[in-house]
């Protein structure tokens, strides 16, 4: 009974305090919005970010893409030339990564790659006090150095998607067309008749730029919210690429079944 | 790294992020030929329109000529409105025959235009009237078996 | 009620505070008087950084009136609140220099943050600033790089950037060694009087600060429990200034952070 009771204790505070902090992360957003004007002016600060969120996370997302595309193709050419639909390989190797595989797979890596190194910065800082001794020489630290990191986030992640969906129809290509002996022609050609540009090739950038800006989002919020220790900052980092992962996966079935929905 | 390396480094990576995008997008989404800028709004009604789609394409002579835009069915008729879209370069006298086809034995189905020889096209929001319904294999084969039935007593 | 032009800078009347349950302040009346160099003291944990924090506005006090510069702090806009900073520079405990910048940049922070200088401007005075404080030659290297006590003097150094008109040091001259104390200190009075600034220094060292300070306070359990000009302090019957100058270790100023009595907690729980 007394166990009972204090396991709805617990289990009632956490509620409260996730429903807390819901609403400090939504106020946090707001501020972020309301000072990223002030930040977006002066460009450096976002183009370093860039750096370091796109340039950096460009090895992992370039190899992984040529590797996913070639497991694609490996695979799909299995299945399909059971119904001897081997020429449609490209069909599936494109539809899959413009839809999902690109935008999902990029954002899982690009949370673990730059999201938790975000989450890291901020929370070090903030553990440093480096925030408060910004904030004390009259500077915002949600300006100066949250903001730029957030729209470096949403600028990579697409750029970073399309590079990943890219390499991976290579990887496609490179196993089918050069390894298997799938028509070349017939490869391109099918793939263009089933790729619609505004539906598959636009919606799979929608979600990259929604994935982005969750990514980017639970990143900087997860290090500005943290425990300023060094066990606060490494929970911090885990809870950032968990996070971010449920995010996507669930940002994911909203957006697809919005896009998606009732046709083909 | 001093701040022009950095520069560098994010405009190459801008400059091949967006080269992908521009692959996704000529490439593979064939975004180039398939670019229906100016296009007119044609309808057509049917019995049944089987497995068609939205976004199915529309073919004269095998060529893709527009794209399917609504599907409805009106209460009045008890008949399918397929709503269409098809490129302003291509006119269609108002005789056109609107067929559901299918590409392959079990491929995606398509609407079909057949010109026929009016001097007057087709304009924006007019109906296509000569329209033929989709095979649908389930009538096909129980027709097939009933022919076959009706022909066993003479053998 | 002190006003823009009047002889107080920094005026705190009944300030108190708490984190949370645990009171910190319980009532502290302090005037800080322009071009003067100020100490407080008090032992560790009784709430002298806290009050630093609440004169910089980034706590607010649960009871009483912070005014600075003839402005009372809970009645600023965030706007307002950072016009007042850009006039005040603190230098923060543990020294809190930004850990992705080099020595050189961090003090040529304020200077790109608030001015618009043109970048061979900003060099002079940045080594300038390094120069005070001795660490002209360590400009390129990263806070990683910088002993403790070097990093406090780059810290110092970017706390003075903009010429403040206040300047909160906290502990000033922790991690430094006695030849760098003097020097340190001579050039927090020197600061302070070419700048015209007014100067509070957090600090323990009480034979070094004796010499510079224009006046002390000492901090005990959330009130001001002394306060004089040095000579004052020096010649105090006060227990507490006593206890400090002379550090003895018994004394109103309690060591221990407060707790239950420790026996019975030894003897477990069970025992009592
Ligand atoms: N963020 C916080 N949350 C809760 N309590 C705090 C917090 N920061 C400080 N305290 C408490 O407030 C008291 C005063 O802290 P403060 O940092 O002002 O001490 P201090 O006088 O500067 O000590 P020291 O000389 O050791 O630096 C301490 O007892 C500490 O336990
Ligand atoms: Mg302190």
């Amino acid at each position: 009974m007394n166990g009972l009771l204090s396991v709805v204790r617990r289990l009632g505070r956490a509620v409260i305090d996730g429903v807390w902090r819901l609403g400090f992360a939504t106020r946090f957003f707001g501020l972020l919005l309301l000072y990223s004007g002030q930040s977006l002016r002066r460009v450096h600060l976002t183009i370093r970010e860039v750096y370091f969120s796109g340039v950096l996370s460009l090895l992992i997302i370039i190899v992984s893409g040529l590797f996913v595309g070639m497991v694609l193709g490996l695979q799909g050419y299995e299945t399909l030339q059971r119904f001897g639909s081997g020429d449609a390989l490209g069909v599936l190797v494109a539809l899959s990564l413009t839809r999902e595989l690109g935008p999902v797979v990029a954002a899982l890596l690009f949370a673990s790659r730059a999201g938790s190194a975000v989450t890291a910065e901020i929370g070090l800082m903030k553990a440093t006090e480096q925030l408060k001794a910004m904030d004390m020489m009259a500077v915002n630290p949600i300006a100066r150095v949250v903001a730029p990191r957030f729209w470096g986030g949403v600028i990579s992640m697409p750029l970073l998607a399309a590079l990943f969906s890219a390499m991976g129809v290579f990887g496609g290509w490179l196993i089918g067309v050069v390894l298997i002996g799938v028509d070349e022609g017939a490869f391109w050609s099918q793939m263009q008749a089933a790729v619609d540009f505004r539906f598959d090739v636009v919606n799979g950038v929608i979600k990259s730029v929604v994935f982005g800006a969750a990514v980017a989002l639970i990143a900087v919020f997860e290090g500005y919210d943290c425990t300023p220790t060094a066990e606060g900052v490494s929970r911090a980092i885990t809870r950032t690429v968990v996070s971010s992962a449920l995010a996507i996966l669930a940002l994911d079935f909203v957006l697809t079944s919005f896009m998606f929905r009732g046709q083909s | 790294m001093s701040r022009t390396t950095l520069d560098l480094w994010v405009g190459f990576f801008v400059v091949i992020g967006m080269a992908a995008l521009l692959f996704l997008s000529l490439k593979v989404g064939n975004l180039a030929s398939a670019n229906f800028s100016e296009s007119y709004v044609l309808k057509a009604q049917f019995d049944n329109i089987g497995g068609l789609k939205v976004r199915a394409p529309v073919k004269s002579a095998g060529v893709v000529v527009g794209r399917v835009t609504n599907i409805g069915f009106d209460t009045g008729s008890y008949r399918a409105e397929v709503t269409f879209v098809v490129d302003t370069r291509f006119q269609f006298p108002r005789d056109t025959i609107a067929t559901i086809l299918t590409s392959g034995l079990l491929g995606e189905q398509y609407l079909g235009l057949e010109p026929g020889g009016d001097v007057e096209m087709l304009k924006s929001g007019e109906a296509v009237q000569i329209t033929q319904s989709a095979v649908v294999l389930e009538k096909l084969i129980g027709q097939f078996l009933f022919n076959k039935a009706a022909e066993a007593p003479a053998n | 009620m002190s006003s823009e032009s009047s002889a107080t800078l920094v005026q705190l009347q009944d300030v108190r505070f708490a984190y949370g349950e645990r009171v910190i302040l319980r009532g502290i009346d302090l005037d800080i008087p322009r071009g003067k160099v100020v100490a407080i003291m008090g032992g560790s944990g009784c709430g002298k950084t806290t009050l630093l924090r609440l004169i910089g506005g980034q706590l607010r006090a649960s009871g009483g009136i912070v005014n600075v510069a003839g402005q009372n702090l809970a009645r600023l806009s965030t706007r307002e609140l950072y016009a007042l900073r850009r006039r005040m520079g603190m230098l923060f405990q543990f020294g809190a220099l930004f850990t992705d910048m080099s020595v050189f940049d961090n003090v040529a922070f304020p200077l790109r943050e608030h001015t618009d200088l043109p970048p061979e401007l900003i060099r002079d005075l940045v080594l300038m600033k390094l120069n005070a404080v001795g660490l002209r030659g360590a400009a390129t290297l990263k806070p990683a790089e910088l002993s403790g006590g070097m990093a406090r003097r780059v810290a110092l150094a970017r706390a003075i950037a903009l010429d403040p008109m206040l300047i909160m040091y906290d502990e000033p001259f922790a991690g430094l060694d006695p030849i760098s104390l003097g020097v340190i200190g001579q050039l927090i009075r020197r600061l302070n009087d070419a700048l015209g600034a007014s100067t509070i220094m957090v600090t323990h060292d009480i034979l070094e600060s004796l010499q510079i300070v224009d006046y002390v306070y000492f901090i005990s359990e959330g009130r001001i429990v002394a306060h004089g000009t040095p000579d004052e302090i020096r010649a105090s019957a006060d227990p507490f200034v006593q206890q400090f100058i002379h550090a003895e270790a018994d004394g109103p100023v309690p060591f221990h952070y407060p707790a239950e009595p420790f026996a019975p907690s030894l003897l477990g729980p069970g025992a009592a």
